[in-house]
């Protein structure tokens, strides 16, 4: 990463200085509403970089979740990392030291970025993309703390905050529902786990369990009709 | 939760996360040919999985006062049609979450 590099990058990270700054502010605000010092807030934004992930942090620590609970949750809503890692094993290749780094902060926006745009010509392709992945992660770490200081600075009456966590899944299915073809695995992904729920409560978030189950098995089984389709569809 | 619970929880988490962010690293590195049913599931799992937490958010609903369901349903609904006519993040988000902070602070 270098001056020049960095330079290069910066004009394509503005769309995720937006929105980090604005979802980090949020988050950072929601920390201080749960009654955690500013330093938390960064940290998490340093060590755990994830934004839904985060969110859903701020409910699990409000909540005094147990931590084996927390090992799930995190899995499954982290779960979508793993496509985004199938189609970066390419790029990454031959990056040094530098791979851990980038897989590390491999987030929805950073992988977006990275899978759309080509360095200018005579930019060095591997810095390029550290330098975007680094900035993307400056941009989460400043809005965090930004907002956590304000939040603990700032004495409104914070009750209901919490809410932005169930607008941002809300923003993300809205966004998938509009970009994919298929809606079946959405509306599955709703009506099984709201049966589950129905069967065994909201304690916890037990519930999860048999849904998530239940959904690949249901996947599974719809696997060539979905796929069927998806090839009529492409024709 | 004590600091050190709080700080365990937190270690976890973003142990878990790197593990879901480099596991296809570690599976796929070498040979790059990820087996086509995780493809598949890589595909279609994840709007479900957004839809099912959807359902968790939603999961302390009832119908038995009005206080119990309206704020959250109304201002669920408000981001989704904000977004679809929008499409602008911060406005679905910050807005969705003013409206249920007016509703669940002066209104229930």
């Amino acid at each position: 990463m270098s001056r020049k590099t960095l330079t290069a990058a910066f004009p394509y990270t503005l769309p995720v200085l937006m929105g980090y700054a604005s979802i980090g502010i949020v988050f950072g605000w929601m920390m201080a509403a749960i009654g955690y010092a500013p330093g938390w807030a960064a940290a998490m934004s340093v060590l755990i970089y994830a934004g839904s992930g985060q969110y859903l942090a701020v409910d699990l620590l409000a909540n005094a979740t147990p931590l084996a609970d927390v090992v799930f949750l995190t899995l499954i809503i982290n779960f979508r990392h793993l496509v985004y890692g199938l189609s970066m094993l390419e790029k990454f290749r031959g990056m040094g030291w530098r791979k851990l780094y980038m897989i590390f902060s491999l987030t929805d926006e950073t992988y977006a970025l990275l899978a759309g745009v080509q360095p200018p010509e005579g930019v060095d392709e591997k810095g390029f993309y550290f330098s975007i992945a680094v900035l993307d992660h400056l941009y989460w770490i400043g809005g965090s703390v930004v907002g956590a200081v304000a939040g603990s600075l700032i004495t409104i009456n914070t009750e209901g905050i919490d809410f932005a966590m169930t607008a941002l899944f809300i923003v993300i299915a809205v966004e998938q529902w509009r970009s994919g073809r298929q809606h079946l695995p959405a509306l599955l992904g709703s009506g099984v786990t709201l049966a589950c729920l129905l069967w065994l409560g909201p304690d916890n978030g037990r519930f999860l369990i048999p849904a998530l189950v239940l959904m690949v098995a249901f996947l599974l089984i719809l696997r060539p009709s979905l796929e069927h389709r998806e090839e009529a569809g492409e024709a | 939760m004590t600091p050190l619970q709080a700080a365990a929880a937190i270690a976890v988490m973003a142990a878990v996360t790197f593990l879901t962010r480099v596991l296809p690293f570690l599976l796929f590195g070498r040979s790059g040919n990820p087996p086509r049913v995780v493809l598949y599931l890589g595909r279609y799992l994840p709007p479900a999985v957004i839809a099912m937490l959807i359902v968790y958010c939603f999961r302390q609903v009832n119908f038995q006062a009005a206080a119990n369901w309206a704020p959250a349903l109304i201002a669920g609904a408000a981001v989704a049609a904000l977004h679809v006519w929008k499409r602008n993040h911060m406005l679905s988000i910050v807005g969705g979450t003013l409206l249920y902070m007016l509703l669940v602070q002066t209104v229930f």
